[in-house]
């Protein structure tokens, strides 16, 4: 058996995928044959392997070992296959010259566009999520909001305020919002400032990319 | 103030008090104790520890209790409790504001010049896309079930059967199905079955062919032939995605759900279908009846079939082919060359139309209102002209009924269109 006391910790960056960081630490000598403990850096995976298996071939092992260990890691791409859509503005006409030059407000490169354009995103994909399920949205009666609004169609944020005639006041759109979870949802109001209230707009109202607002219209 | 023994010479005196002003004593309290009789303070103490009278129950209380009395009813459901259950449900739609408006109107045979008389007029009714769930989990679907039996039952006369269109069940379970095939026992009219994507995803259809059959059929009735398709056949996404027979019918579930694949009918049952119509001539009126409807309307939300274009195809050599789907759950109509389509209604929830690709004969009914769970749903009728084409009947709960004539889709839309909406789709 190898003797493990003497580590020495070598700290590796695997960029695979989702990221994960690796620990690998060499164990001691005193062993005919060099042994490696390796660790993904949230302590979940862990591996004995001979010194020469360090590389891709290990990387990989781990990887594949993390993602049957978090399957939702990677719900944003699986959110996304499974309900179209709509992609956030383009922005690219920002990085076009113009009065760039010795002016800091509005100077934004291709890593920026990258960054607004996929934390947009994700929050609208976690409204997807909770548009699409029951569990999610507290439902008592296992309803969801896509069994009447399907890539939430009919839902109109752009009517919104307008005066709602069978509440008698005038309505955002999530007093709508929570007016369907009252009724066909039977769920428990969210909280409106909370993630989930916020994630769901941001769902709505994504997918009316495009349409012009149109407030009080009925 | 009401509170103790009234007598006859006793006035009731209302004194409203809004301000809340802050006082040792409130001001009523010392017109109470001067004037009412009895002890108003244990009423004052009974309200505020809520155990007044049943009365006063909050919102939930009552629709829990509703909801409890429902299923027990529901447990035994013979023909006489039916009856009493199926009120219940309906008395409970109207009280919630929904006005049952008076079933079907009968529908008149309208002149069938030039018409051949091969075959003797006829009515059936139908039903569809109840989309159950399991007891105890949602009795609004249930309620909307029975209510459309309960129409149907009384439907005077009698219709010479009733279909039924697809997705009796939401998940496909054993006891959704179960439940369905309980409520469907007491159609009074011979009752034909479809099955829809909804009844199959779980088991592949194991559990819906026990209680109904094979899916696949045909028979002749007053000279026309009738088809009943399983147009919901799906490509095999499932098998290299690893997912559970739960995960699958999750998928298919969802109707803006892209994973799935598109409903095709398939090639075995487009075999089945050119033997079954060899034996029949030209001029025998056909009705086919699919789930999907058998056209390409909206993929992203299976509002298609994939090889349309094939069955179409089996089904041209006939002088008239009327074709009748559910899953759109909405007045839906089409035609293409000689076959005439019509969707049917949903007793569980309204769709909306699709944002592109509505046939140019739809006339689309005006979008549902939210606050009333019943509008936009409903159930059907369809007379069965002489020549084989229909006059097609949308039972609209809480609206007037809208009727798709044979003169219609026969004149492609220049004679007999329906009143138009005035509440467009978003």
């Amino acid at each position: 058996m190898c003797n493990i006391s003497t580590v020495a910790h070598v700290r590796f960056v695997l960029l695979c995928g989702a990221c994960a960081l690796m620990t690998i630490a060499l164990a001691g000598a005193g062993c005919s044959r060099e042994e490696v403990e390796v660790t993904t850096c949230d302590g979940t995976g862990k591996a004995m392997v001979a010194r020469d298996d360090i590389g891709q071939d290990l990387a990989d092992t781990l990887m594949a070992q993390w993602r049957r260990d978090h399957p939702d890691a990677h719900w944003v791409e699986q959110e996304k296959e499974r309900h179209e859509l709509k992609p956030p503005a383009d922005n690219s006409d920002l990085l076009a010259g113009g009065q760039a030059d010795g002016h800091t407000y509005g100077q934004h490169d291709k890593r920026d566009l990258l960054l607004w354009a996929r934390e947009t995103e994700k929050l609208v994909v976690e409204g997807s999520r909770i548009f699409h399920s029951a569990d999610l949205l507290g439902s008592t009666v296992a309803v969801s909001c896509d069994m009447c609004h399907p890539h939430a169609s009919n839902t109109h944020p752009e009517t919104y305020p307008k005066f709602q005639t069978q509440l008698g006041r005038v309505a955002l759109l999530r007093d709508m919002i929570h007016w369907c979870i009252d009724n066909p949802v039977r769920g428990e109001h969210l909280d409106p400032d909370g993630p989930a209230m916020r994630a769901l707009e941001a769902y709505i109202m994504a997918q009316r990319s495009g349409t012009p607002m149109n407030y009080g219209k009925h | 103030m009401p509170c103790g023994n009234q007598t006859e010479s006793m006035k009731t005196l209302v004194q409203c008090d809004f301000d809340g002003t802050i006082t040792e004593e409130d001001i009523s309290f010392f017109l109470l104790d001067a004037f009412a009789q009895g002890d108003w303070r244990r009423l004052l103490r009974d309200y505020k520890e809520r155990s007044m009278n049943p009365e006063y129950k909050s919102v939930e209380t009552k629709y829990r209790e509703q909801r409890e009395g429902f299923f027990r009813g529901l447990n035994n459901l013979d023909r006489r409790s039916f009856l009493k259950v199926s009120a219940a449900a309906m008395g409970a739609a109207a009280a919630s504001g929904v006005v049952s408006c008076p079933s079907f109107q009968s529908v008149a045979v309208a002149g069938d010049t030039g018409a051949s008389q091969r075959n003797e007029p006829f009515r059936f009714a139908y039903i569809s896309d109840s989309h159950l769930y399991e007891k105890k989990i949602n009795d609004r679907f249930a309620r909307a079930l029975l209510r459309a039996v309960e129409d149907i039952n009384s439907l005077d006369p009698q219709p010479d059967f009733v279909f039924y269109g697809g997705d009796l069940a939401q998940l496909g379970r054993s006891t959704e199905l179960d439940f369905g095939a309980q409520i469907l026992k007491n159609v009074k009219a011979p009752l034909k079955m479809m099955v829809g994507e909804h009844d199959w995803y779980l088991d592949m259809g194991e559990k819906w062919r026990d209680l109904f059959g094979e899916p696949t059929y045909s028979w002749d009735h007053k000279g026309v032939h009738l088809v009943v398709l399983n147009s919901v056949v799906e490509k095999d996404f499932w098998t290299a995605r690893g997912m559970s027979p739960e995960e699958r019918m999750g998928t298919v579930a969802g109707l803006d759900n892209g994973v799935q694949s598109p409903f095709t009918v398939g090639e075995p049952q487009r075999e089945w279908l050119k033997r079954d119509l060899a034996r029949y001539s030209d001029d025998t009126p056909i009705i086919v009846f699919s789930h999907s409807p058998l056209y390409k309307l909206y993929k992203k939300w299976n509002f298609w079939t994939d090889d349309a274009d094939e069955v179409q195809a089996i089904l041209k050599r006939f002088q008239s082919v009327v074709v009748i789907h559910g899953h759109t759950h909405q007045l839906l109509t089409n035609r293409i060359g000689n076959i005439h389509f019509h969707g049917m209604l949903s007793t569980a929830w309204p769709w909306p139309y699709a944002p592109e690709g509505m046939p140019e004969l739809t006339i689309e009914m005006n979008r549902p209102d939210p606050f009333n769970p019943n509008d936009g749903c409903g159930n059907g009728e369809v007379q069965v002209h002489a020549d084989g084409l229909v006059d097609k009947v949308y039972n609209l709960w809480n609206r007037k009924p809208m009727t798709l004539s044979r003169a219609y889709t026969a004149s492609w839309g220049s004679k007999g269109a329906p009143p138009r909406p005035n509440r467009a789709s978003y």
